[in-house]
């Protein structure tokens, strides 16, 4: 199959012939694991096309201190990026902690996972994608879907098991999807997604490539836990990525637990992004409560999958809130670490930021805050008001044929055609 | 191969291996009860196995806390952490790594978190697990592995936190399949399976974790495998199931007694190899069955009773045997209601077949 992509058709650059003594990833890691502000590097070099700056990504918060005057041009973001990053963020936020309500009334049910304290991550990313990209995610995929652009009035459909929600209330708080926005899904089992993602990255390719499709420029992005990188379906993935030059972004969401097992007892070296250069991509460490320092390194690692230079894997290191799920009663991490990630809560953050640099008043973010509530409890009253979906929902779309009815004589699905009843179905 | 001894009752064959294991019976009666949960009964028995047997070991992700259903509480604290620990997330890992435990003579007690994700592992069970002891002559074999998962519906599990794989394994010859209906048969079954010769896969009800109480007996005590029984006894009609299912089809009993059909009821506790002469001694005297599990109707273990029954009784049968089953769907997560067996529907069945 590689031959169908050999390095001299499309590429000036082989990729593989990528030396294992020249990691692609920043300095050597300091002993303090948690908390990142280490400045973040790219190795330089014209292999990589890097076309602006040299390649150093400075911490925001060193940004901010060099500078004398205030003047935007040298800030990494505009007002209108910066207002749009806040209010995803605080959507994220204001959805997910809706949703514990909801769930606690009992108006949801099932396994809940909720992304409060990621939100960087999912803002940081998908922020930068067309609405052709795709995104594949985990079970905590509320945030995702949003960040997407999945309607809050589907997801929370959705969540309460409504026939308006985004999978028809098929698939639940874990599952959800979108095509219209191309989220590939909400996956329940860690790591089943990721090859979902690289065959999606693929089909980009192919449409460059194959069909000539030339401007199909479509990237997809990957996202899924720490505790997954352990596991066989990771690796053979990246492999896969980095032989074909795949238009995909591995992104770790650190966040140092899987339930209850601390990512550095379940993982022989906890630094993930080693991982890229062993299979041929770079890999990047990126401290995953900052939205800004994120979105830098999701510039760069989206722009070369976009240009046709293969895959990145990116470690963001970020912490959630809240336990694993809504069932999980949160009672083996320390206090000590909760309490230092969440005084870097990346909503506070940004606002400071904002507001230091004067992007934006307290006031323009007081009314993001007051639109974000609005549109949460609107989504909330519509899942509500909707319809649980029919009995005879059950049975369809097991297989192709929507309700098992066959083919009819003229060759189209007998369910399609409206003078055949619908008796005959049994539940 | 169920040897009888004086009393009548059904003795397993005494294996005198390395390990001297036994699958010999123990009285069960004798010693003290406490009123306890399934979870507890299965913790119990995980202390005794750890207890008796100093190269016993239980593995998997997040049992050292406890488990996320309590399963494994108080091991890591009381047999320290080399022998409790918990594995990266990597079932495939998890199995085949219990397998070389296995086969260098340890008992290895694998935890699959949840048995819809035992997937990944199905590879190591079935092409290694399986077949160890047959490809390598004897010379190898993997019988101290167990591998516990919870199966089964909870009411808002959905996709992938409800399912029944059982009838996956079942389809395998090389190893068990078991499945304990209450505390104090999940205790004495796990004993057994820990220390039977050859690889168990051990589905535990998580519906049941802490709704079914009762009285387990604190010693040490096994039950046998391959041992169907009869709970409840009667002359119209035998229902078999398994799990968390009997309880189901016990109410859908009470119900029919009503409308005066006798219904007798059999746990076939081990799946594979299953206990046919049981059944078939059942199906004699009532001439109908009806089998009932979780998992979708086409292909799953019931279908396997089904034709066994009809090959050796089909003269006797006054009913086509009737399976009261899951949908052949995905397990869903609003429509679950509509999805399980249920009372009612196992209910008619048993009406259908009587009047047939």
């Amino acid at each position: 199959m590689s031959t169908a992509f050999s390095a001299a058709k499309f590429s000036t650059q082989p990729f593989s012939t990528i030396s294992h003594d020249s990691p692609l990833v920043f300095a050597k890691p300091t002993s303090q694991f948690f908390g990142s502000t280490r400045k973040l590097r790219l190795t330089s070099s014209s292999k990589f096309n890097l076309s602006r700056r040299s390649g150093t990504v400075v911490a925001v918060s060193d940004y901010v201190k060099q500078k004398t005057s205030k003047s935007t041009t040298s800030l990494l973001i505009t007002k209108e990026e910066g207002l749009e990053l806040y209010e995803d963020m605080v959507f994220g936020r204001a959805f997910e902690d809706m949703c514990a309500q909801m769930y606690y009334r009992g108006k949801m049910f099932g396994f809940v996972h909720l992304y409060n304290g990621q939100e960087a991550v999912s803002t940081g990313f998908i922020k930068l994608l067309k609405q052709q990209d795709s995104v594949v995610s985990t079970y905590r995929d509320h945030v995702h879907a949003l960040s997407k652009g999945v309607p809050a009035r589907a997801v929370m459909s959705e969540l309460f098991g409504k026939t308006t929600g985004c999978c028809r209330g098929q698939g639940g708080s874990m599952h959800m999807f979108s095509r219209e926005h191309n989220l590939l899904g909400g996956f329940a089992f860690i790591g089943e997604g990721i090859p979902i993602a690289t065959g999606a990255a693929f089909t980009s390719k192919y449409k460059r490539e194959v069909l000539k499709e030339a401007d199909c420029d479509h990237v997809t992005l990957a996202f899924f836990g720490d505790g997954t990188c352990n596991n066989g379906q990771f690796f053979e993935c990246l492999n896969m990525a980095a032989l074909w030059k795949l238009p995909i972004v591995f992104v770790v969401e650190n966040n140092l637990w899987a339930i209850g097992m601390s990512h550095s007892r379940a993982t022989s070296d906890p630094q993930i992004y080693k991982k890229g250069p062993a299979f041929g991509m770079p890999g990047i460490h990126v401290d995953g409560m900052d939205v800004l320092k994120v979105r830098e390194v999701a510039k760069e690692a989206i722009g070369r999958a976009r240009r046709g230079e293969g895959p990145t894997l990116v470690e963001c290191e970020t912490y959630r809130f809240r336990g694993h799920s809504l069932a999980d009663p949160d009672e083996l991490r320390d206090p000590a670490e909760k309490d230092h990630y969440a005084a870097r809560d990346p909503i506070r953050a940004l606002k400071k930021y904002l507001i230091e640099n004067s992007l934006a008043s307290e006031a323009e973010l007081k009314a993001i805050d007051k639109k974000i509530d609005e549109v949460v409890e609107d989504a909330v009253e519509f899942a509500d008001e909707s319809p649980i979906p029919a009995r005879s929902q059950l049975l369809e779309n097991v297989f192709a044929d929507p309700r098992g009815f066959g083919i009819g004589p003229d060759g189209r699905y007998r369910c399609e055609d409206p003078k055949f009843t619908e008796g005959t179905a049994r539940v | 191969m169920a040897l009888r001894n004086i009393m009548g009752k059904r003795v397993g064959i005494g294996l005198m291996g390395s390990r001297a294991l036994s699958t010999a019976t123990c009285d069960v009666e004798s010693g003290s009860a406490k009123s306890i949960n399934l979870y507890s009964a299965i913790n119990q028995a995980l202390h005794v196995a750890l207890e008796t047997d100093p190269r016993a070991f239980v593995f998997g992700e997040d049992v050292s806390f406890g488990g996320v259903f309590r399963c494994t509480t108080g091991l890591a604290d009381r047999f320290g952490k080399a022998r409790v620990f918990n594995t990266p997330l990597c079932e495939q890992g998890i199995v085949g790594f219990g397998i070389g435990l296995a086969a260098m003579g340890n008992r290895a007690i694998a935890e699959i978190q949840f048995a819809d994700y035992i997937y990944p592992a199905f590879d190591q069970i079935v092409n290694e697990a399986a077949k160890f002891r047959y490809r390598s002559g004897n010379q190898f074999n993997c019988g101290g592995l167990t591998i516990r998962a919870p199966y089964g519906a909870v009411g808002h599990g959905g996709h992938y936190h409800s399912q029944s794989p059982e009838a996956f394994f079942c389809h395998v010859p090389g190893i068990k399949v078991v499945i304990p209906r209450s505390p104090r048969q999940a205790k004495g079954l796990l004993l057994s399976c820990i220390r039977d010769p050859n690889p168990v896969v051990f589905f535990e009800p998580k519906w049941l974790y802490r709704l079914a109480v009762e009285e387990v007996p604190e010693h040490d005590y096994m039950l046998p495998l391959s041992e169907a029984e009869v709970i409840r006894q009667g002359s119209d009609i035998t229902l078999v199931g398994w799990g968390a299912q009997l309880s189901i089809m016990e109410q859908a009993c009470i119900e029919a007694e009503k409308d005066g059909i006798s219904c007798e009821l059999i746990d076939l506790k081990t799946l594979i190899p299953w206990d046919k002469e049981t059944v078939e001694a059942s199906v004699r005297k009532t001439g109908r069955v009806l089998i009932s599990h979780e998992a979708p109707v086409t292909g799953g273990f019931g279908a396997e009773i089904s034709a066994s029954i009809v090959e050796c009784c089909f003269l006797r049968l006054e009913a086509p045997v009737a399976r009261v089953c899951g949908l052949d769907t995905p397990f869903p997560l609003v429509f679950e209601p509509f999805y399980m067996p249920t009372k009612n529907k196992i209910l008619d069945a048993i009406k259908a077949t009587v009047n047939y």
